[in-house]
């Protein structure tokens, strides 16, 4: 899976704003089990270059998309990280490997018990997941380092660029369940102004002849 | 020999199947997406084929049980239109999956095999009639295509009346009434075989349970029900949709499209309404203040009001078409409009906001100033003589359905360029349009809807189009707006600075540097400004050209809005399927195509292998024969698929199109088909061609500027003329396939179920190919096609009569 993964990644690095996946990216998507996170009647899978169904019409994350992100998110030994949207679980793992402390949040409550028991099981001190609304973030942690929003939203919640530290970094994946058509990465400047970068995860020019 | 067919159990049998295959539409709409309706058009048709072959193969065996035969499809027929439903609904087929699992296109196929069998059922009862009673093909034809008829029609009257999941039931019923009738008709013994039949539908009306309809759990609504917290706080059913209103009290939804990141306010409480499981779109509340809705202000929607607010007299006059639960009718209300005309279609969406929630929404449909209509968007822009300042089209479709391609096959007439040229005639000299998408990546919607903008203004005899142009994007939707005359300096400096506000990039907007794009939502490059500017210049035609997507504008003779697809850009895109290319791929038009091809397939296989490989080819008529019955399916099924969509604009909706062009269409050709039958003159297939293709010439060229002229008719009347139009039409429709089988039951009776067979395939195929040609060519290609196939059945009649 991870050759699949680094060659996507070398493939697109020029359009989807970066140069390849780093070395802790890399590592952290080494080291995470994926067929820990998806349903045993799908284990066959969990290490193709696929998102996969895991109930409640929730998908866990094609692996090249969620290297991607973790990556365009730049987060680091010693940050603090936001998830809003746990799914399986496996994003948050990943998130994990790399930071010192993940807070994940899930709307849907079998699938957020299930996620949260499982990174228990697995051993993530580091990870605190609660079920609830994702609008309103996570004060009694803010300010976050990096927040990731991988559940659908039709705007991006006030409350979670407030939390977002000056300097920070939002990734949000915009599309539908199997089919991520464009990242956004929200960048809080220091004066606390907001920009973003759209970023498509593919090498793909619309005209012909390579304008 | 019973001497007399089963006339009304063959309509009522007829009937009954057609009602099935309106009412699949209906639920696979709900159950999956809408345009898996050529599916079962082409199930059904397949269904009827191969009941053709398999009378061909076992007519022998059959015939000495010809009663039993009949009222035994009958009673299969009722038994399986619950059943497979319920069996296909089991079957796991997820076609966002389709392009990432291997196995989804068999179970793709399974649901569709499945879906045949009911079909399978009724053509064999309709086929073992024909072949019984060869002799009176034209009057049986006549009532197969009556209740064919009035099924169709009728369904969508019980639609009004119960939702889709309780009209199984009824149809259950009539398929067993069907069978009663049968037993009486065919003096059948015995005698309380027709009391059980009668029964048995008595009791499937009364008792048969409203079966499940259980949603994919990737459409909208399945993903909203599963938050924590969220209820159904009412359902609603009409044919036009199942209007679903979820409420959550602990994750309350919070619906604003793309509003800027520098909003500091949230919506208030919200609502969340359904239309067959897609949206939300939004109901919310509203107590008569103006400051919780200050989210309305953040929107790119937002741009035209402060445009207007620019101009002296700033109180606009707005027209909203496709106002469904109210959210752009409350954000003219926040910009101090002075009135509001709403355009919804569906009164179930327009009465949750007048009635059932009418205090939750503030009364907001009866706010001073607000005026609903309950129209189809083109209907009321042809017809109103009021002028207006501002022609907002409202975003209702849901950016899920819209980015992963589930629109590409679907006609849309709100964006074609005529529809643009008729909402530019109602503005008022400074008003403007404005029109606000998704924001899809590389452009597509965008660049199309400019494309089709700067179309209709030159249309509209503008000499500079660039002048009256501009368009804006945010990090989620885009917003044109067309001008009835040229922007102004003032107006520039309103439009920049409220994007500047609001961190939304200018994508274009007359005397734009190109340092101006691309400021606060970065590209990889400035793909609108450029495209914007391509699309104006005189470059035009090749950039569309060149570029990966279809961004022809859209007409209403080609008027799929949606469609980008584009077959030299298909390998590229699906090479890159692994590395995120997937949602490139616009998937709805390759499933066109791959439904087209397992038509093709399951036809082949089904209906003319068995014939191919059985003993009795031999005693089977020639090529010409089949070229005959091949050339009428085909005909028929580009003709009626395509008149329909010619008559959507007129009668106002898809839904009243199908029903009144289905029903005129199969009525007149029964009628067609029984004056087949009186009528002994020679050579009256050949008279029928050519009447037929000259009206069928005379109606392309009259039908545009006949509708425009009587398109503010009320409905009723139009109903009528729409009628009277087809029927001459569909009379001379009716006359070559009764003839042709009334000739083979005095050659070889033997061949009739044959025939039946063959002219099934070519619907099966046709129906599919009628869709696909009418993308790439025109509705008006697709009715010439149609024409030149009747003139190559009448050659290959004369090789058949010779």
């Amino acid at each position: 899976m991870m050759e699949e993964v680094l060659a996507d990644a070398a493939y697109t690095s020029s359009y989807s704003g970066g140069s390849g996946l780093s070395p802790g990216v890399i590592a952290a998507m080494e080291k995470v089990e994926r067929h820990r996170f998806v349903p045993g009647w799908l284990s066959a899978f969990a290490y193709h270059n696929r998102p996969l169904p895991i109930g409640y019409g929730q998908t866990i994350s094609q692996p090249f998309i969620v290297a991607l992100m973790t990556d365009r998110m730049r987060a680091k030994a010693g940050d603090k990280v936001l998830e809003i949207g746990t799914g399986s679980g496996y994003q948050a793992a990943i998130l994990a490997e790399i930071a010192s402390s993940v807070y994940s949040i899930e709307i849907i409550e079998p699938l957020g018990k299930q996620a949260g028991g499982l990174l228990k099981s697995l051993g993530y001190r580091n990870v605190k997941t609660k079920v609830g609304d994702g609008y309103y973030g996570w004060p009694e942690a803010a300010p976050f380092d990096a927040i990731m929003v991988t559940a659908a939203a039709s705007h991006v919640p006030p409350p979670l660029i407030k939390q977002l530290k000056p300097g920070g970094r939002m990734v949000i994946p915009l599309g539908t369940q199997f089919m991520t058509q464009y990242l956004m990465l929200v960048e809080k400047q220091m004066d606390g102004s907001v920009i973003t970068r759209q970023i498509l995860p593919v090498r793909f020019v619309p005209l012909t002849g390579g304008h | 020999m019973t001497p007399r067919p089963p006339f009304i159990a063959i309509g009522l049998l007829s009937a009954c199947v057609l009602a099935y295959e309106v009412l699949l539409t209906r639920l696979f709409s709900i159950v999956l997406w809408h345009h898996f309706a050529y599916m079962i058009i082409s199930a059904a048709m397949l269904g009827y084929g191969a009941s053709g072959t398999l009378l061909t193969l076992l007519k022998e065996k059959i015939a000495p049980h010809f009663g039993a035969a009949y009222v035994m499809a009958a009673a299969a027929l009722a038994l399986l239109m619950p059943t497979a439903f319920l069996l296909a609904q089991q079957i796991p087929f997820n076609p966002l999956e389709l392009l990432w699992d291997n196995t989804q296109p068999a179970k793709l196929l399974a649901v569709y095999l499945l879906m045949m069998l009911p079909f399978f059922c009724g053509g064999l009862g309709i086929g073992l009639v024909f072949a019984h009673f060869g002799k009176q093909a034209g009057r049986i034809y006549a009532c197969d295509i009556l209740g064919a008829g009035a099924g169709s029609l009728g369904v969508i009257g019980v639609l009004f009346l119960m939702p889709p999941q309780q009209v199984l039931s009824v149809l259950t019923a009539l398929a067993l009434l069907a069978a009663a009738i049968a037993v009486a008709e065919l003096k059948m013994r015995p005698k309380w075989l027709m009391e059980l039949f009668f029964g048995l539908a008595v009791l499937a009306a009364v008792a048969l349970p409203g079966m499940q309809v259980h949603s994919s759990a990737y459409k909208d609504l399945s993903q909203a029900l599963n938050i924590t917290g969220a209820r159904v706080a009412e359902e609603r059913s009409s044919p036009l949709g199942q209007i679903t209103v979820v409420e959550n009290t602990r994750v309350p939804l919070r619906h604003a499209p793309g509003m800027s990141l520098n909003a500091t306010s949230e919506p208030p409480p919200q609502l969340g309404v359904f239309v067959d499981g897609d949206g939300p779109s939004a109901l919310t509340k509203f107590d008569g203040n103006l400051e919780p809705l200050a989210y309305l202000g953040q929107l790119t929607s937002a741009l035209p009001y402060h445009i207007l607010g620019s101009h002296e007299q700033n109180r606009p006059r707005v027209l909203v078409l496709g106002a469904g639960p109210g959210s752009d009718v409350l954000q003219a209300l926040y910009h101090r409009s002075a009135a509001v005309d709403a355009v919804e279609l569906d009164r179930n969406v327009t009465g949750l906001v007048r009635q059932r929630f009418r205090d939750y929404a503030g009364n907001l449909y009866g706010q001073s100033g607000v005026h609903v209509y309950a129209a189809e968007a083109r209907g009321f822009v042809n017809t109103s003589d009021a002028r207006y300042d501002l022609i907002q089209v409202a975003l209702l479709d849901s950016f899920g359905t819209a980015s992963a391609g589930l629109f590409g096959l679907s006609e849309n007439y709100l964006y074609t360029v005529e529809a643009l040229k008729a909402y530019l005639s109602r503005l008022t000299p400074d008003g403007m349009l404005a029109v606000t998408r998704w924001l899809t990546l590389p452009p597509r919607d965008a660049l199309k809807l400019f494309a089709t903008a700067a179309t209709a203004l030159e249309r509209s005899g503008v000499t500079n189009p660039a002048a009256r142009l501009a368009m804006i994007r945010g990090w989620k939707t885009v917003t044109l707006l067309v001008k009835n005359s040229a922007f102004n300096a003032q107006e520039i400096a309103a439009l920049r600075e409220f994007c500047r506000t609001r961190s939304f990039d200018l994508a274009y907007y007359p005397g734009m540097r190109a340092d101006e794009a691309n400021r606060y939502n970065i590209l990889a490059q400035p793909y609108f400004f450029e495209g914007a500017v391509a699309l104006l210049g005189p470059q035009r035609q090749d950039f569309i050209g060149q570029y990966k997507f279809y961004i022809e504008p859209a007409t209403d003779d080609r008027p799929h809005f949606f469609r980008f697809f584009k077959w030299n850009a298909a390998a590229e895109i699906f090479a890159l399927r692994e590395q995120g290319g997937m949602p490139l791929l616009d998937w709805s038009y390759p499933l066109l195509v791959a439904t087209l091809v397992q038509a093709t397939a399951a036809s082949v296989l089904l209906i003319l292998a068995p014939l191919a490989l059985s003993r009795c080819r031999r005693s089977l008529p020639g090529a010409p024969v089949a070229l005959y019955f091949l050339a009428i399916g085909f005909a028929f099924m580009f003709m009626e698929i395509a008149f329909i969509q010619k008559f959507v604009l007129f009668l106002s909706h898809p839904l009243y199109a199908v029903a009144v062009v289905l029903c005129a269409f199969l009525v007149f050709a029964a009628a067609g088909s029984w004056l087949a039958g009186r009528w002994q003159a020679a050579g009256k297939v050949t008279f029928a061609v050519v009447a037929l293709g000259a009206m069928a010439l005379l109606y392309l060229a009259i039908l545009p500027g006949l509708f425009q002229a009587l398109i503010h008719l009320p409905d009723a009347a139009k109903i009528i003329i729409s009628v009277a139009l087809i029927a001459p039409l569909a009379i001379c429709m009716g006359v070559p396939f009764p003839t042709a089988m009334m000739r083979l039951a005095n050659a070889s009776e033997e061949a009739i179920p044959w025939a039946w067979a063959i002219n099934g395939f070519a619907s099966v195929v046709g129906a599919v190919l009628a869709t696909l040609l009418a993308i790439h060519l025109g509705f008006a290609a697709v009715i010439l096609l149609a024409v030149l196939i009747y003139a190559v059945a009448c050659v290959a009649l004369t090789g058949f009569a010779g």
